[in-house]
């Protein structure tokens, strides 16, 4: 697993990707933060960091399917794949790495929005007027929120070979999880079903965690669809295997 | 450590791709495997190295059955597969530092067997390169290197040398034979030379069955039913003229005066054909006998059974 991560990365360093993801993530969600008038905190008055949060998972939306969407696509098409399958290492160990190295490639670019906080900080008035626990379960939600997108990305391109059709998928997918099920729960036909079908989005959990409260269904519910996810990647790779 | 592979048989939809197959293959034996494009070769290299599960029928890698224990049976194989794939993004070091690692080789032993296979396999200039700018030959090499570096004691080898120009090919031959001592090795090809070059053995395979598996030279042997004579003459011969020589069976125009005579079995047909020249007032100034060629044998088993 370790070797196939370190690959993994390496191939995000080694054909710019990386550097790509990192600086588009950063540039974008900075102009948001702080120079487009209509989003920018400088403007708004008050010192939060929604602005970063809730179009965080937007551009994730875009920039996560373009990281995963090569991870098997692209080894199906080169026929790597064949030889990878053909080493002794389980399905399941080639799933996690990949999908460890595009985790890791997203935890990287958010990192330095921290800086944000601290500057957000250093704006309040008095100093320090921001609600510290909303904007770290903000920033474990949105981590969060970024390993379930990065197990969506890996199964869609996991379903195909086409890398542009992973793409596609993924970050259709990714929409739907994240904001489709709570726009479906609106219509009315649903009437008492409509909060169940808002919870299963990654919407209603993502708002739970960035009040500051980390509860653990919230957690749970992250963790199972990623488990899901990555379930139904090892079905679709272990395809090959049905007789 | 062998490959037996008993009774395979794999059907795709409606199509059986191998069809109730069995052979095996020694140890520190290297052995082609040959067949026209599409007989199932691909597949059952495919089935022994794990990739895909056969329908019926078993094959055990060194000892351990493919299905039962898939982990244990790649651990000893190595395997290049068709049209060799790579990361081409990786440089060659890299790349072999991967292979060892995922094959399990600890991070000293890796070192060790990495440089070990860029001298064997002649990589020593391109080692610092990407991938990506070899040329095919040296990829070959390193899609080798590869299937080589964690020291495996089965090879196989899926059409190693397919696209290669004729000094890629005798280089990368000698660096099979080189590699090939105490190890099971077997290679999948159509070309006649190649099995020449390198097999003690031939398994040759057609629609998925087998329909020869024996030594060159015993099928050499066996082929030499019918030889094909060449003859050339000065001025103008009528091919009926020839046909109806005693002896022969069949004869083809070659060119203007050349042409190719197939005797009747067991019967030396060349004083009657220098009879003939000589009742008709012709020169004959060719008349050599046609090897029973390694390709016609190839010809003969992969056409006749069907």
């Amino acid at each position: 697993m370790i070797q196939i991560f370190k690959k993994e990365f390496n191939s995000f360093l080694n054909s710019l990707i990386a550097y790509i993801v990192i600086g588009v993530f950063l540039i974008a969600i900075g102009l948001l933060t702080w120079v487009f008038p209509a989003t920018s905190v400088l403007d708004y008055g008050y010192a939060d960091l929604d602005s970063l949060f809730s179009f965080g998972p937007y551009v994730f939306i875009f920039l996560i399917p373009a990281i995963t969407m090569k991870s098997f696509a692209e080894e199906k098409k080169l026929g790597t794949l064949e030889l990878l399958f053909t080493r002794p290492v389980t399905d399941l160990e080639i799933i996690l790495g990949k999908f460890l190295a595009a985790f890791a490639l997203v935890i990287i670019s958010l990192l330095p929005t921290i800086t944000y906080y601290y500057s957000v900080y250093q704006l309040g008035n008095p100093v320090g007027n921001i609600d510290t626990p909303g904007a770290i379960g903000s920033f474990i939600g949105l981590m969060l929120l970024g390993g379930v997108f990065c197990t969506i990305g890996i199964l869609a391109s996991a379903l195909t070979s086409n890398q542009i059709v992973a793409f596609i998928l993924s970050a259709f997918l990714c929409f739907i999880f994240y904001n489709g099920f709570d726009s479906f729960s609106s219509i009315p036909v649903f009437g008492q079903q409509a909060l169940f079908i808002r919870q299963l989005g990654i919407l209603f959990h993502y708002e739970s965690i960035s009040r500051g409260l980390i509860d653990s269904r919230d957690l749970l519910y992250f963790f199972s669809v990623a488990t899901f996810m990555v379930l139904l990647t090892k079905l679709t790779i272990g395809s090959r295997q049905w007789k | 450590m062998s490959l037996e592979v008993q009774q395979l048989t794999k059907v795709y939809g409606q199509q059986k791709a191998v069809n109730n197959v069995s052979f095996s293959v020694r140890e520190g034996e290297i052995v082609g495997f040959l067949g026209p494009n599409g007989a199932g070769k691909s597949t059952t290299m495919k089935i022994a190295t794990t990739y895909i599960p056969p329908t019926a029928g078993s094959i055990r890698v060194g000892g351990f059955d493919v299905q039962n224990e898939p982990l244990k049976a790649r651990r000893v194989t190595g395997y290049l597969p068709e049209h060799n794939p790579l990361y081409l993004d990786m440089y060659v070091r890299e790349y072999l530092q991967f292979a060892a690692r995922i094959a399990g080789l600890s991070s000293s032993r890796t070192k060790e067997r990495v440089n070990e296979m860029i001298v064997l396999c002649g990589l020593a200039l391109e080692q610092n390169k990407k991938i990506e700018s070899l040329s095919k030959g040296y990829r070959q090499r390193v899609g080798l290197a590869q299937a080589l570096i964690h020291d495996p004691n089965v090879l196989i080898l899926d059409e190693p040398t397919s696209g290669l120009d004729p000094n890629q090919l005798v280089e990368i031959r000698k660096l099979i034979k080189t590699v090939s001592k105490d190890k099971t090795v077997i290679f999948s090809t159509h070309i006649m030379q190649e099995v020449k070059a390198l097999c003690d053995r031939v398994v040759v395979i057609n629609k998925g069955e087998i329909v020869a598996n024996d030594s060159l030279d015993s099928l050499l042997k066996n082929q030499q039913g019918h030889i094909i004579f060449l003859a050339e003459f000065e001025g103008e011969v009528l091919l009926a003229d020839l046909k109806s020589i005693e002896g022969v069976l069949n004869a083809d125009q070659v060119d203007k005066s050349k042409f190719k005579l197939t005797a009747k079995e067991g019967i030396d047909i060349r004083p009657t054909i220098f009879r003939f020249a000589a009742d008709k007032q012709l020169s004959l100034i060719g008349l050599k006998q046609e090897e029973s060629s390694l390709e016609a044998i190839f010809k003969e088993l992969t056409t006749s059974t069907v």
